[in-house]
């Protein structure tokens, strides 16, 4: 489903890595490992297709990403490691405005839904600037919870969570899985995903 | 296509809300530095008739200018703005939506209160008409010439400044029409091919600058 093939990185005038490649199925997870700086960030905007890649090509559902534009960003859920979650707003407003943007369905039962889901029940109409960071981070990550797009893009999906989130968001992930999506996450803290296929990409 | 522009509307005219400060800054802005020019010139309406539609489209170039940075820059800061550039549709359409987000809480206003100050200037009721009209067809033209030289300057330190640099320039076809539709109107030749050059001005910036915006926009998020 999701292939890449040959790619180079140069951020700058460093070479982060080339001949870079791999082939990820459905109910497969892809682990990116590698220490600071190594390009982890840099291998996700190129998969998502912020970031030209300076050679190579990936591809979904055998088409290239550049060529197939919005068909293939309409299949892809990327979270980085900002939150984009707008201060001014509540949880909610929030949630359902990224909704909205995306062009996704979401109805409002289903975000106060995912809100509780993420303990932030009784919040949802505080603005987000009263939040702690973890809670931010539970905002940004209870878009996750009605996620049914099949390729999901984490950067660092579990910074920032207590142990008990850290759990459920493994979880919500295996879901993912199992229902034959996608996901590519890069992490500093290996946290075991029950279900799926695991493969772990390391670059040096 | 109408349904994400609405979207996008819709969102930052509610931030801009919960953000009022700002938009009421610029409008006081507009208005001290218009007033500040009856105050110093002094009492001479033939004086003050002639100087009024340059005053007031400078001060409506520079209160637009100070909104502008922030346009894309808070999106830029908390990730909102990858979001966007990931949405499954042409970020030009974002663009757009941004666009007329920014002219309603920054050049409609304007526009409203631009006949209150032209009373200043001892303006008669057609100039303060065809003012209020200039104004309303000219500020969109702003605001999307403004959104390129926005993305332009993303993420760059001391981008204010050049922004300023970038932008001001190309404001100058807006202000000249601007002012003359009223110049036209007070002495008598009308200006409504003022105004027409005005309207083709916003709605070629309306179609072109977005998509230039986008351009800038995706380079600026590599």
């Amino acid at each position: 489903m999701l292939e890449a093939d040959n790619l180079e990185c140069v951020r700058g005038e460093r070479r982060l890595f080339a001949g870079l490649g791999f082939n990820l199925e459905a109910g497969e997870l892809l682990y990116l490992q590698g220490r600071n700086g190594a390009g982890k960030t840099s291998l996700l905007r190129m998969i998502i297709g912020l970031l030209p890649p300076e050679t190579g090509e990936i591809r979904w559902k055998g088409k290239s990403i550049r060529s197939s534009g919005d068909e293939f960003r309409a299949d892809l859920c990327y979270l980085g490691h900002l939150n984009a979650i707008k201060e001014e707003l509540t949880p909610l407003e929030n949630l359902l405005a990224s909704a909205h943007l995306a062009d996704e369905a979401l109805s409002e039962d289903d975000a106060l839904d995912a809100l509780e889901q993420v303990g932030l029940a009784g919040r949802e109409d505080l603005a987000c600037k009263y939040l702690s960071q973890g809670q931010k981070r539970r905002v940004a990550l209870a878009r996750l919870v009605k996620e049914r797009r099949p390729l999901w893009v984490l950067d660092e999906p579990f910074v920032a969570l207590d142990v008990a989130a850290v759990d459920w968001l493994a979880g919500i992930i295996s879901a993912h899985l199992q229902r034959g999506g996608l996901a590519v996450m890069t992490t500093h803290q290996l946290v075991a995903i029950p279900a799926g296929t695991v493969r772990e990409l390391k670059l040096s | 296509m109408l349904k994400i522009i609405l979207a996008v509307v819709g969102r930052d005219l509610k931030l801009a809300m919960r953000r009022q400060a700002d938009i009421v800054s610029a409008l006081f802005f507009f208005v001290i530095v218009v007033s500040l020019f009856p105050l110093g010139i002094g009492p001479e309406p033939d004086l003050l008739r002639k100087l009024a539609p340059g005053v007031l489209w400078v001060a409506a170039l520079l209160a637009t200018m100070l909104s502008l940075p922030r346009l894309f820059a808070d999106d830029h800061r908390d990730g909102t703005l990858e979001q966007l550039a990931l949405a499954p549709h042409p970020l030009g359409l974002v663009v757009t939506g941004k666009v007329i987000a920014h002219w309603l809480v920054s050049g409609l206003p304007l526009a409203l209160i631009a006949p209150v100050l032209g009373i200043q200037f001892d303006l008669s009721t057609d100039a303060l008409l065809v003012l209020t009209g200039a104004i309303l067809l000219g500020t969109p033209a702003l605001s999307g010439i403004g959104a390129i030289g926005a993305a332009l300057t993303l993420g760059l330190r001391g981008g204010g400044v050049l922004l300023s640099l970038l932008v001001l320039p190309l404001y100058i076809p807006v202000l000249i029409f601007g002012a003359g539709a009223v110049d036209a109107t007070v002495s008598g030749l009308g200006g409504e091919g003022h105004l027409s050059l005005l309207a083709a001005m916003t709605f070629a910036s309306l179609g072109f600058a977005p998509w230039a915006s986008a351009a800038a926009l995706k380079i600026a998020l590599e």
